[in-house]
C-alpha cells in the first residue's frame, strides 16, 4: 500500500452538507422575490441588486485581503453574495449608486468583517447595512417609486406606501385605511415598497423551498408571523378605523422578508427551538409596536436587530430538552 | 413505527456485505490476545510462555468484579506474554500463541444441535457466563455478568436485545440473526432467567426485512420474546436511545445507567454467546467480524477466532485495495481508526471497514455559522457547538453544567455539521477532562 | 438660552447626584486592602502566566504579603532581581534560586523517528494524545501539534518545520513552565539553566524496552545504562527504561554523554572539546550548535541540529572563549 493510513476520531463519514449548500440554498429561495422586484420594477430593481451583490463581494474580497491579511478569500462562501441580495431587497429601486455602496460597506465591513467574519457577527449584516441607511439618507430611503415604470431609474415617480397609510390612520386621518390597496394585491406585491419586500406570495415560495431543503426550521418565521397576526388582530378588533387589519400587516412593508430571510439568518438567531420561538414572539410583538406607535412606519428591520442582541441571552437561558429530563420530573 | 424521541441523523447505509451468508475463517499462525478487551480491570495472564494450550483454555483470568476471562481460541504454545501495539498504537500487555494443529477441550460441545431446554437456577446461569468471558460484543465490551447483577435497590423489569445495528455498513449482527435465530432466542431466554424477568423485546430497524420477518415467525415458539421494529434513525443502536425507542423510558443523566428505569440491554451477539457458553460450555473465543468497504474487492461476514490479525480478515476479503485511506475497527460513525493492520481481533470487533484515501480524508474546517444543526440532531438534547467551544477552551466547569457526561460520542453532530467542524474531538477531550475531575472529586468525599 | 440654562441645570444637578451617591457607595463599602499588596504587584513584571502556581501578578503578590515568609516563593518571569525588589518591600529575605529555562526532551526528528500513519483530527497534542499513540512508532515522544507554542506568552517557543519540533528560545524563557504544563506527555522540562548556561540532560522520554524504543527511533534512550555507570556523582537515574540526570547532582562532566550509544544525552552551550575538523556540517551552523555536532558521532550530526538551536548564536562565541 502507497499510502500512510490516515488516523482521526470518529465519526469518519459526513453527511455532505456544507456552508455553501446552505447559503446557496437561500439564495435560489430568494429567486421568485427578484423575479417579482424585476416585474415591478424592472430596471431600478436590476441596478440596484447588481450593484449591492457586486459590493458586498468587493468589500469582503478586499478586506479579507488587505486588511485582515487572510490567505483564503471567503467570497465563494456565499455568504456575501446573500448579504448582497437581502440589502438589495431592503432598499427602494430608485436608490442612487453611492448610497447603495455605502450601503454595501457599513454591512460587509461594519456588520460582519469588524467582528472577524462569517459566524462572528451578532448582527445581521444587511439589516446594519439597512439601517445605517435609513438612519443617514431618511429622505432617499423612504421615497418609493411606484411600481411598473419598468425603464425607470432614480427619476421614476414616488408615492406612499400601505405601511405609511397605516401610520396615517394611527395619527388620525380617517380615510387613511381605506386607501390601502386590496389585501390580494398586497399579497402578490403590487403596490410600493422595497424591491424584494412587495410580494408575500413570492417570499412564502422561499419559505417552502427552505422549509423543504430542511435549511431553516419552521420555528422562526412562524412564530414572527402568527404573532403579527395575533396581535394586529386583537389592536384591529378594538378599533378598525384606526388599526389595520391583520392581514394587511402580514403582507406589507418588510414583515415577510424579515420573518422568512432576515430573522432566520443562522449566526444572529438562537441556536435551541425554545428560543427561537421566544425570539420570534419578541420580534412579531416589537414589529407591530413599532409600525403602530414608533416614529418610522416600519418596524421589522429594528424588531429583528433589536432582538439580535438579545441572542446571546436567549442561547445562555434557553436549553435544549436534555434526554432523561423527561423521567426525573 | 417506534424509535427514539430527540434527534438523530441519516447515514447512508452502505450495507454491502448484508447479502453474504457467514463464512469460516481459516485459523490465524499466531494468535494475540490482549488482556484488555473489555471495560474495567485488565485481565491477568495464567499462562506463561512454553505452556500448551487448547481451543477454549483459559489463558487469563478476571482482574476484578468488573472485567472478563479470556479464552485461547486456538491450540497451541504459549510464544510469550509481551506487549502489541493496540489499535490505537499504544502498547498494552497481550499473550501470544502460535498456533499448531485445532485441539479443542473436551467440554465444549461442538454439535450442531439446537439445546433448548435449561435447568439452571439464575444464580448458576450468571456464573456460567462469567466463567466463559462474555463481554457485550456491540463494541462496548461491558461484561455481561455485572449487568445481569442489578446493584442494590434495582430491579430489573424486562431484557431488550439490541439487534438495531445501526452503524453504516456493519452486517454481522444480521447474519447472525438469519442464520442462528433459534441460538439467539435460547440465548435470549436465557438472559431472561439471568435477570428474573419473564419479558424480553428485540429492536430490530426496519433496514433488515427478512431478519425481522424471521424472527418474529421463531419467537412465537418462545413466550415473552417480542420482537420489535423500529424506524432506521442513527443513533439508534445507543444503549438509551433504544430503550426509550423500545419501551419510551428515557434513563436520567449519569451516573444512572439502564437498570435505573429497570432496563437491561444486551447486544443480539452477546445473546447468542451468552447461549453457546451456556448451553455448549463454549467460552467466548470467537464471533463474527464484517469486513466490508467501497473500494474493497469481496465484503464478506467471517466467523473468526479472536486474536487473528485483521490483516488476514482483509486478505480473505480481497486483499487491501491500493487507494486504502483508513482502517476502521467497528463501523464508520464510532469507530476507531487503526494504526496499522496487524491489530487482532477482540471480544468487541465488530467490522472492519476500509475506506479509500478520498472518503477518509476530512475537509478543513470552516468557521461555526450558529445553524444550530448540532443541536437539533443530538440525539441526548445536548449543545455540542457549545462543548466544543467550551473544551476548546478549558472551561471545564461551564462542560460540566452544561452536562458534557451525557454524551454518548455517537459523532451525529460533526456528521452534521456543514461547517465541518471537529467538535466530538473536542468534546471527548473535555469528557476525558470532566471524568477526571468528577472521580477526583467523588475520591475525596 | 432659558434652553441650555435647562441642559445645565439638569445635566449638573444628574452629575452632582451620581457622584454623591458613588462617594458614599465607595466610603460604605470599601474593603481594606494590604497597601503593600499593590506595591509588591508594581515590582512583578504584570505578565499575569501564572507560572509561580499563583492567580496572575496580583495573586502572587497578596501570597507574598500574606504569607509573611518568601520561602518557595518564585517569579519565574522575574527571577532573582524581581524577588530582591519584593524582599525589601516586605523587608523579608528572598529565598535563593537559580534560573531555569524549559528543555524539551525528545529529539524525534521527521529523520530519527520515520512517520507510519498520518494524523487527520484536531490540531492539538491532547487531542491527538488521546486519539492514538502518534504518527509514529514512538508512543512518548512529541506529537509536533504545538500546544506548547500557543500557550507560550513570550514568544519563547517555536517549531522547526524541518525537524517537526518545538525549539525553545533561550533568551526570551522565562520558565513560567506553561508549555510544560501543556504538554500532554511531559516531554518539556524546567531545569535550572546551569552554569554559564551549560547544562546536560537527556533528550527523550521513552519508556519502552530498548529493542522497541530504538525500532521507533534513532534518537531514543535504550535504557542500557551505560551512563548510570560512567557517571562519578551518582547523578543518573535509570528507571522504566529511560536514564534521568538530577540537575542538582550533575557537574556537567559530559562523560555520560560521551558513552551513550544513542546520542541521547546532550549537553549544550559547551565550548567544542577537540576542534575537529567537520567542515560541511559546521559552515551550516551556528559555532555553538557546531561544539556539539563535533563531538557527536558523524552519523548524528544531522540529527543533532535540533538539540542545539536552543543555543542562541550570539552566546555561543562567548562560551568558545571560555
Amino acid at each position: 500500500m502507497a499510502n500512510k493510513l490516515i488516523v482521526s476520531l470518529s465519526p469518519h463519514v459526513h453527511g455532505g452538507d456544507s456552508v455553501q449548500k446552505n447559503m446557496y440554498g437561500v439564495l435560489i429561495a430568494l429567486i421568485p422575490a427578484l423575479l417579482v422586484s424585476f416585474y415591478m420594477f424592472g430596471l431600478g430593481a436590476v441596478v440596484v441588486t447588481l450593484t449591492s451583490v457586486i459590493a458586498c463581494l468587493f468589500f469582503e474580497w478586499a478586506i479579507t485581503k488587505f486588511i485582515l491579511k487572510r490567505e483564503r478569500t471567503t467570497i465563494m462562501d456565499g455568504s456575501a453574495a446573500l448579504t448582497g441580495v437581502l440589502l438589495a431587497f431592503n432598499l427602494p429601486s430608485n436608490l442612487p449608486l453611492w448610497i447603495i455602496i455605502i450601503g454595501a460597506l457599513v454591512a460587509i465591513g461594519i456588520g460582519k468583517m469588524t467582528f472577524g467574519g462569517l459566524g462572528c457577527n451578532p448582527f445581521n449584516p444587511a439589516l446594519v447595512g439597512r439601517i445605517f441607511l435609513l438612519i443617514s439618507f431618511p429622505v432617499q430611503m423612504t421615497s418609493w417609486p411606484v411600481v411598473g415604470q419598468l425603464t425607470s431609474y432614480t427619476d421614476a415617480e414616488t408615492t406612499a406606501t400601505p405601511l405609511a397609510l397605516m401610520k396615517m390612520a394611527v395619527h388620525g386621518d380617517a380615510s387613511a385605511l381605506s386607501r390601502l390597496p386590496g389585501t390580494m394585491s398586497l399579497f402578490l406585491g403590487n403596490n410600493p415598497g422595497c424591491i424584494g419586500e412587495v410580494s408575500a406570495l413570492a417570499l412564502l415560495l422561499g419559505l417552502v423551498y427552505m422549509l423543504w431543503k430542511k435549511i431553516i426550521s419552521w420555528h422562526i418565521p412562524v412564530s414572527i408571523l402568527a404573532t403579527v397576526f395575533v396581535f394586529s388582530g386583537l389592536m384591529h378588533l378594538a378599533n378598525p378605523t384606526v388599526y389595520a387589519s391583520p392581514l394587511a400587516h402580514l403582507f406589507t412593508g418588510g414583515l415577510m422578508l424579515g420573518a422568512i430571510f432576515m430573522a432566520t439568518d443562522y449566526v444572529t438567531s438562537p441556536m435551541t427551538h425554545k428560543g427561537m420561538l421566544i425570539y420570534g414572539v419578541a420580534i412579531g410583538f416589537l414589529t407591530v409596536v413599532i409600525r403602530t406607535f414608533g416614529a418610522y412606519p416600519e418596524g421589522m428591520s429594528f424588531a429583528i436587530f433589536i432582538m439580535n442582541a438579545f441572542t446571546p441571552l436567549i442561547n445562555t437561558y434557553c436549553k435544549p430538552k436534555r434526554f432523561g429530563e423527561v423521567v426525573k420530573k | 413505527m417506534k424509535t427514539f424521541r430527540i434527534g438523530g441523523v441519516h447515514p447512508a447505509e452502505n450495507k454491502l456485505s448484508a447479502g453474504k451468508a457467514i463464512e469460516t475463517l481459516a485459523l490465524p499462525k499466531q494468535a494475540v490476545f490482549p488482556l484488555s478487551q473489555h471495560i474495567g480491570a485488565p485481565a491477568t495472564a495464567i499462562v506463561k510462555k512454553g505452556d500448551v494450550v487448547k481451543v477454549g483454555t483459559k489463558i487469563a483470568e478476571a482482574g476484578g468484579f468488573v472485567s472478563a476471562a479470556i479464552f485461547s481460541s486456538v491450540s497451541g504454545k504459549v510464544n510469550k506474554v509481551d506487549s502489541v501495539i493496540d489499535a490505537s498504537g499504544y502498547r498494552k500487555p497481550a499473550i501470544f500463541i502460535d498456533v499448531e494443529g485445532d485441539e479443542w477441550e473436551e467440554t465444549i460441545d461442538r454439535s450442531k444441535d439446537l439445546v433448548k431446554e435449561c435447568n439452571l437456577t439464575p444464580e448458576e446461569i450468571v456464573a456460567k457466563i462469567k466463567n466463559a468471558g462474555v463481554v457485550g460484543m456491540g463494541g462496548a465490551c461491558f461484561p455481561t455478568h455485572v449487568k445481569l447483577t442489578p446493584p442494590p435497590g434495582c430491579k430489573a423489569e424486562c431484557v431488550i436485545i439490541n439487534a438495531v445495528e445501526c452503524e453504516p455498513y456493519l452486517t454481522a449482527d444480521h447474519r447472525l440473526m438469519l442464520e442462528k435465530a433459534d441460538e439467539i432466542l435460547v440465548g435470549v431466554q436465557i438472559l431472561m432467567k439471568g435477570a428474573k424477568v419473564n419479558k424480553a423485546y428485540i429492536g430490530i430497524e426496519n433496514n433488515k426485512p427478512d431478519a425481522i420477518k424471521l424472527m418474529t415467525e421463531k419467537a412465537a415458539a418462545y413466550p415473552g420474546i417480542e420482537i420489535v421494529p423500529l424506524k432506521v434513525k442513527y443513533p439508534q443502536g445507543g444503549e438509551k436511545q433504544l430503550i426509550d425507542a423500545v419501551i419510551g423510558r428515557q434513563v436520567p443523566a449519569p451516573p444512572a445507567i439502564p437498570i435505573n428505569v429497570g432496563a437491561v440491554v444486551q447486544n443480539v451477539g452477546t445473546a447468542y454467546a451468552v447461549y453457546e457458553a451456556v448451553q455448549k460450555n463454549k467460552p467466548l473465543f470467537e464471533r463474527v467480524v464484517t469486513v466490508t468497504g467501497k473500494s474493497l474487492k469481496n465484503p464478506s461476514n467471517f466467523l473468526t477466532r479472536m486474536g487473528t490479525p485483521m490483516s488476514q480478515l482483509i486478505e480473505a476479503a480481497g486483499g487491501l485495495p491500493e487507494d486504502t485511506g483508513k482502517v476502521i475497527g467497528g463501523g464508520p460513525m464510532m469507530g476507531k481508526a487503526l494504526v496499522n493492520t496487524e491489530v487482532p481481533i477482540c471480544k468487541g470487533s465488530s467490522g472492519v471497514l476500509i475506506m479509500n484515501d478520498k472518503e477518509a480524508r476530512r475537509a478543513e474546517p470552516q468557521p461555526c455559522i450558529r445553524c444550530a444543526k448540532c443541536v437539533s440532531v443530538c440525539p441526548m438534547g445536548l449543545e455540542p457547538y457549545l462543548l466544543a467551544t467550551c473544551s476548546a477552551h478549558g472551561d471545564w466547569e461551564r462542560v460540566e453544567h452544561e452536562m458534557i457526561m451525557s454524551c454518548i460520542e455517537c459523532g451525529s453532530c460533526q456528521f452534521t455539521c456543514p461547517s465541518h467542524r471537529p467538535m466530538l474531538d473536542y468534546i471527548r477531550l473535555g469528557k476525558g477532562k470532566v471524568g477526571g475531575i468528577i472521580r477526583a472529586r467523588n475520591a475525596k468525599k | 438660552m432659558s434652553l441650555i440654562l435647562v441642559a445645565v441645570i439638569s445635566l449638573g444637578a444628574i452629575g452632582l447626584i451620581s457622584a454623591v451617591i458613588l462617594y458614599v457607595a465607595s466610603k460604605k463599602f470599601a474593603v481594606y486592602e494590604d497597601p503593600r499588596i499593590a506595591q509588591v504587584a508594581e515590582v512583578l513584571p504584570q505578565a499575569n502566566c501564572g507560572g509561580c502556581g499563583f492567580p496572575g501578578c496580583s495573586g502572587f503578590a497578596a501570597a507574598c504579603v500574606k504569607a509573611g515568609s518568601l520561602e518557595g516563593k518564585m517569579c519565574p518571569v522575574g527571577g532573582q532581581p524581581t524577588m530582591e525588589k519584593v524582599a525589601s518591600i516586605l523587608g523579608l529575605e528572598a529565598a535563593a534560586s537559580e534560573p531555569k529555562v524549559a528543555v524539551v526532551r525528545c529529539n524525534g526528528t521527521c529523520a530519527n523517528r520515520p512517520k507510519l500513519t498520518q494524523y487527520d483530527g484536531v490540531r492539538s497534542c491532547v487531542v491527538a494524545n488521546s486519539t492514538f499513540g502518534g504518527e509514529t512508532g514512538c508512543t512518548f515522544g512529541c506529537l509536533g501539534c504545538g500546544d506548547c507554542i500557543s500557550v507560550c506568552q513570550f514568544d519563547a517557543i517555536h517549531m522547526n518545520p524541518e525537524t517537526g519540533l518545538p525549539e525553545v528560545d533561550e533568551s526570551k524563557c522565562t520558565a513560567c513552565g506553561a508549555c510544560s504544563k501543556a504538554c500532554p506527555r511531559n516531554i518539556i522540562e524546567i531545569r535550572p539553566k546551569g552554569k554559564n548556561n551549560r547544562r546536560v540532560y537527556v533528550q527523550c522520554v521513552n519508556k519502552d524496552k530498548g529493542a522497541v524504543a530504538r525500532k521507533a527511533c534513532a534518537a531514543a534512550c535504550i535504557g542500557c545504562g551505560k551512563c548510570v555507570k560512567v557517571c562519578p556523582f551518582e547523578a543518573i537515574t535509570l528507571e522504566n527504561n529511560l536514564a534521568y540526570i538530577d540537575p542538582a547532582k550533575c557537574k556537567s562532566c559530559r562523560k555520560c554523554e560521551m558513552e551513550c550509544p544513542q546520542q541521547a544525552i546532550v549537553a549544550v552551550n559547551f565550548p567544542p572539546r577537540k576542534p575537529k575538523a567537520d567542515a560541511p556540517t559546521a559552515e551550516k551552523q551556528t559555532v555553538g550548535q557546531a561544539a556539539i555536532a563535533s563531538a557527536a558521532k558523524p552519523v548524528a550530526v544531522k540529527n543533532e541540529t535540533v538539540n542545539m538551536v536552543s543555543a542562541p548564536a550570539a552566546e555561543a562565541p562567548k562560551n568558545t572563549e571560555a
